[in-house]
């Protein structure tokens, strides 16, 4: 089990408040993730619901008690942090060894749940070797068989990924949905790359200035943002927004349309643009190109034969049935 | 790319370094000169003790003789071992609070603590000394023990603070998570990986509490006396003898100098309050 409610919870530092009272329930099994721009109060959110910072006020129940007051060690969550942070002293098995050693496992049991944890986690070779001595990637995967071998009700992880490089990110980023099939357990992700969030997420919870913007499944998300906020951060590249005489037509004040939704030609359409840069990635090309009226400079993508370039006039045509309307305070418009 | 050094800045370089160790070294060097020649030698010029007298062992055993070296050997040991030892446990948990739980007031506490480091002891030994008298503990270790060990207090808490500063937050973070109690957290966790910084905060303690002249000269008399006043007692009565005078300070000090000796990386770092890692 690990259903984790969070009723009108708030937590100022002094007198900044960082999360204004918020209500968000978080589902057995589930993989959450809270996704964000920098400072928006994400890695706080987690740190309250670890129980390493007090709330300010409001409850946190967890499995249906109240979990508020209880210490991080009485929560039975595991945590996975940006930066590992595993015991340098101790050696890999040590450390996976850890969280057993203080729950009183007896010693067969953390054996066997070492080997199988190592296993999963490809570390069989690495047990007796110190943190130090392993790369960013095999130093992420002791965290992560550190979580697990305590079988938590919850897994968090901030940022678990951030300090990888791109390939190795990729790689982990599997091996976290994949852990999360295997084991069913619900889990808690932060990060501020739309791409991990709309890959690995059952439920997207997008914050700004610690206040929840939106909840729902990523292609809840993407399809019906709740505003342009929502709809500008989910999606990659971002929407684009066009705002006066052409969003009145669809009185709307603005209205959004998504680089992938427009239809690009070099022939005829509804606008005619100058290519600014062409990036040619191979299955798709991204023109970022000017003069469309109040939206420069424009992003669209096109196929991957697209053959202009800087300086080029191409004609868009955005497609009807993915417009987004907006009105003047950004909410989305039916 | 690493920087690349003339040979003449070398040379310059190590010709300075080379002549302000010498200065440094050489009061010890003198002593332990004049330690080893007679009364008469002693006191001549300074080339002629060097070139122009013979060497011998007779101050050591005139010094062991006269006073018991043991006696101050151990009352030395006791009182510095035991005043940094009974400092850390009060300074451990100081400054873990201090380090991992700052309050508003932490930075204030700790300037405070240091400011009476700033005090000159004159200025409380004469209360001091009449809590002692009044208390019995008046040339007793125990009493010693206890003024070096506040005396020092402060230094013990501000090294271990900056050390355990170092420790990441996360990690000890990373330990409630897992399950740690503050106890297995602080035995677990955080002791190892402070060890290095307990381990020269006890040696530089040990250190300054071997040398403190002051408390121990102005509080004991023959009991408690340790290494600094038997030193002390060969420098007035029966006016200056310097062969024996040295004699006595090199007793004195080559027991912490082995000590410092053997434990000069410890000792560098401490020195360094925790600024390199
Ligand atoms: N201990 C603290 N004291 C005061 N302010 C804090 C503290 N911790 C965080 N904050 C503030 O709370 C806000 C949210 O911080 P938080 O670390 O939760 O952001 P985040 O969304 O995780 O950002 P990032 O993506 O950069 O990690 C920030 O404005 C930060 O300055
Ligand atoms: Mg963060």
């Amino acid at each position: 089990m690990g259903r984790i409610q969070l009723k009108q919870v708030k937590k100022s530092f002094g007198e900044c408040t960082v999360i204004p009272p918020l209500d968000l329930a978080i589902e057995d099994g589930e993989f959450t993730v809270f996704v964000g721009p920098s400072g928006c109060g994400k890695s706080t959110l987690l740190r309250l619901i670890a129980g390493l910072e007090d709330t300010t006020s409001g409850m946190i129940e967890i499995d249906g008690t109240n979990a508020t007051l209880l210490p991080p060690a009485k929560r039975g969550l595991a945590m996975v942090f940006q930066s590992y942070a595993l015991y340098p002293h101790m050696s890999v098995r040590k450390n996976i060894a850890f969280p057993m050693k203080m729950a009183g496992v007896n010693e067969a049991e953390q054996t066997k749940r070492i080997y199988a944890a190592a296993k999963a986690l490809n570390l069989t070779d690495y047990l007796d070797r110190k943190p130090g001595q392993l790369s960013g990637g095999q130093r992420q995967r002791v965290a992560i068989g550190r979580a697990i071998v305590r079988e938590p009700t919850a897994f968090l992880f901030d940022e678990p990924l951030s300090n990888l490089d791109a390939a190795l990110r990729v790689g982990m980023r599997l091996e976290i949905s994949e852990l999360h099939k295997r084991l069913k357990t619900t889990m808690i992700y932060v990060t501020h790359d739309q791409v991990e969030a709309m890959t690995m997420a059952d439920k997207i919870v997008v914050l700004q200035a610690g206040g929840i913007e939106q909840v729902g499944s990523p292609l809840e998300l993407y399809k019906t943002p709740r505003n342009r906020f929502v709809a500008g951060f989910i999606g990659s590249p971002k929407m684009n927004f066009i705002e006066g005489a052409e969003a009145a037509q669809h009185n709307a004040f603005a209205i959004g349309i998504r680089p992938e939704h427009i239809d690009v030609s070099i022939t005829h359409g509804q606008w005619q643009a100058t290519v600014g840069v062409a990036e040619h990635l191979g299955s798709d090309t991204f023109l970022h190109v000017h003069g469309v009226p109040g939206c420069d400079p424009m992003t669209v993508r096109g196929g991957g034969d697209i053959a202009v370039n800087h300086g080029d006039t191409v004609w868009l045509t955005p497609d009807p049935q993915h417009i987004h309307k907006f009105d003047a305070e950004g909410l989305r418009i039916k | 790319m690493a920087r690349s050094v003339s040979t003449r800045s070398k040379v310059l370089n190590t010709a300075v370094a080379g002549t302000l160790g010498f200065l440094m070294v050489f009061p010890i060097l003198w002593i332990l000169i004049l330690s080893l020649k007679t009364e008469e030698d002693a006191i001549r010029a300074p080339l002629e003790v060097l070139f122009n007298s013979g060497w011998t062992f007779d101050s050591y055993g005139a010094v062991q003789a006269r006073s018991d070296y043991f006696k101050h050997f151990f009352n030395s040991v006791i009182i510095s071992v035991g005043s940094t030892f009974l400092g850390l446990m009060i300074a451990i948990p100081a400054a873990w609070a201090m380090a991992f739980v700052p309050g508003k007031r932490t930075k204030d506490v700790l300037m405070w603590m240091l400011s009476t480091k700033m005090l000159p002891p004159v200025g409380v030994l004469v209360p001091i000394y009449l809590i002692f008298r009044d208390t019995g503990l008046l040339d007793s270790r125990l009493g010693l023990t206890l003024v070096l060990m506040l005396i020092n207090m402060p230094i013990i808490i501000w090294m271990l603070y900056t050390y355990f500063r170092e420790i990441p937050g996360e990690i000890l973070e990373a330990a409630r998570m897992d399950g740690a109690s503050l106890r297995s957290e602080i035995l677990y966790v955080l002791t190892p990986m402070a060890v290095p910084g307990i381990a020269s905060t006890v040696l530089l303690n040990i250190i300054l509490a071997w040398n403190e002249a002051f408390w121990t000269l102005n509080l004991t008399a023959a009991k408690a006396a340790p290494l600094t006043a038997f030193i002390a007692s060969y420098s007035s009565p029966e006016g200056l003898f310097y062969a024996k005078l040295s004699a006595a300070s090199i007793m004195a000090i080559a027991p912490i100098l082995i000590l410092g000796w053997f434990s000069q990386k410890q000792l560098v770092r401490g020195l360094t309050f925790g600024a390199v890692k």
